[in-house]
């Protein structure tokens, strides 16, 4: 029997009189990767933010106590022209979380961040360097769950696919239970076993293939999605997955 | 007399230290200008002490903490009515204290004055600082994530509001330590300025930390004694201020790649 490691219940979340998202209700169980869609606005990134109560909302989110989240955030805030290292930054979570001295350095090998990175001051890191930065910072602590935002935004194809292999050896190696968002099918395909689709008057969720159809997909973005379904004699399934990609306008950084 | 002068060099100096550690937080935190507001908040109370015969530093550290929570309240909604508002405090306690103050104490509320300390001042001025450099390396790892990111350091278990509130207080109780010598409108200075000078001059934190603290350090001390021995103002404080703005001057010439 699975364990169920967060259950949400008749959340809402409005900023004022705009309602974001209403009346949300799903489970994650252990083990589980949820990709969660929909168009821009529909309220993706606030509700990660609901889940590790950064914002207030109504309703019931309830995380089991074997639950340990991790947080890939979107986009970072902060100034890049910081004085602040990667080592500076590994090391200062590391000592509030009273974790031993070398754990940063353990992390920084799994992830993929070399000794002269650490070293670096955080405004002189690359796309994908800061991003691994951000999922170093978000694995510091051993997380079970792990949020992911849109962690391949604005980075370029082939570090795009240097992140998700990441992602996948997390799931695959450690069982790490995570929540995607994401705008891109092929890896919603690839990585998912469930979906949860936001937007304004729809929300569901579902496996993959039961989910992503077209019909749904059209319902879900409103406008007619440009995506194509390119189906190889071969290869049927990959090349399904790999030439289902959506096309409406990506959130930017 | 010489003792007691003796003794405020010596507290300026320890001001100094904690003038730069906070400073560089500050900065980073972007809440310079929000703690500079604070200072000037001290103007009403040290009008009020002066004007019913009160010690002033009671009467200035009364309206910093008042003034402490009132910005950290509009500091907590963004946005462009919350710099308005905190504009709108600063001028108006300028104001008040302005109006409130007895003209011959005037010009010592806004600019400090140079009188010894007696030891007991000083023991509560050397407590003070030692509480916020103690704070400071205390609080350094939530402040150093809440800088990097309110959303992460929130998501690792700091308490985003808490934090300020701590910082805005250490930021006031070393505001408080420089009103002496420095009065309500030049004692953030030497917060702001060395942490500025020093944020020229190198990327890597800790070399930060140490250069805001000897600029600062560097800064007082030659204010002070060129102002004792050479200009004979009555208070250092505009001296040691302009010493500390060439010195932000000169950075920029140098600026760390």
């Amino acid at each position: 029997m699975t364990n169920r490691l967060l259950s949400v219940t008749n959340v809402t979340i409005s900023f004022g009189k705009r309602e974001v998202i209403r009346d949300l209700a799903f489970q994650v169980d252990e083990g589980d990767c949820i990709a969660i869609i929909g168009p821009n606005g529909a309220g993706k990134t606030v509700l990660l933010k609901a889940l590790l109560n950064l914002i207030p909302y109504r309703g019931e989110i309830l995380w089991s106590p074997q639950a340990r989240p991790g947080y890939v955030p979107q986009k970072v805030e902060a100034d890049r022209q910081l004085p602040l290292s990667t080592r500076d930054l590994l090391a200062a979570k590391a000592r509030l979380l009273k974790l031993p001295p070398a754990e940063p350095l353990g992390i920084c090998d799994e992830v993929g961040i070399s000794n002269e990175l650490l070293n670096t001051s955080i405004g002189a890191l690359s796309g994908g360097q800061f991003q691994k930065l951000l999922i170093a910072f978000a694995l510091l602590g051993r997380p079970n769950v792990l949020l992911f935002d849109e962690p391949t935004a604005s980075l370029d194809e082939l570090t795009e696919e240097h992140i998700y292999e990441l992602l996948h050896s997390l799931q695959a190696a450690k069982g790490m239970t995570v929540l995607l968002v994401s705008h891109d099918l092929s890896v919603v395909y690839r990585s998912a076993n469930k979906v949860l689709c936001l937007s304004k008057d729809k929300t569901c969720m579902g496996p993959p293939k039961e989910v992503l159809t077209p019909t749904m997909l059209q319902e879900l973005y409103a406008s007619p999605p440009h995506y194509y379904q390119h189906v190889h004699e071969h290869d049927h399934e990959s090349a399904r997955e790999r030439d289902l990609r959506i096309a409406p306008e990506r959130e930017k950084w | 007399m010489v003792r007691e002068q003796a003794l405020l060099f010596v507290l300026v100096l320890f001001f100094s230290l904690a003038a730069g550690l906070v400073g560089c937080v500050a900065l980073m935190r972007r809440m310079l200008l929000a703690g500079d507001v604070i200072s000037h908040l001290a103007l009403p109370g040290l009008g009020l002490a002066f004007t019913f015969k009160l010690n002033p530093v009671l009467g200035g550290a009364a309206t910093l903490f008042l003034g402490t929570f009132l910005v950290w309240q509009l500091q907590k909604k963004t946005g462009l009515a919350t710099e308005a508002a905190i504009g709108v405090v600063f001028a108006a306690a300028l104001a008040i204290g302005a109006a409130i103050t007895p003209s011959e104490n005037l010009a010592e509320s806004l600019f400090g004055e140079q009188q010894g300390i007696s030891p007991t001042g000083f023991l509560l001025g050397a407590a003070a600082v030692a509480l916020v450099v103690f704070a400071v390396f205390r609080l350094r790892d939530r402040l150093a994530l809440a800088i990097f990111s309110s959303d992460l350091a929130a998501a690792t278990g700091v308490r985003i509001a808490r934090l300020d509130l701590y910082f805005l207080l250490l930021f006031s109780l070393t505001v408080l330590v420089g009103l002496r010598f420095m009065g309500a409108l030049l004692a953030s200075s030497l917060i702001i300025m060395p942490s500025a000078t020093a944020r020229q001059l190198t990327n890597k934190l800790s070399h930060f930390f140490l250069f805001a603290v000897v600029i600062s350090l560097s800064a007082v001390a030659a204010g002070f004694l060129l102002n004792a021995f050479v200009l004979h103002f009555s208070t250092a404080g505009p001296t040691i201020a302009i010493i500390s703005a060439t010195l932000f001057s000169l950075s920029l010439l140098v600026r760390a790649k």
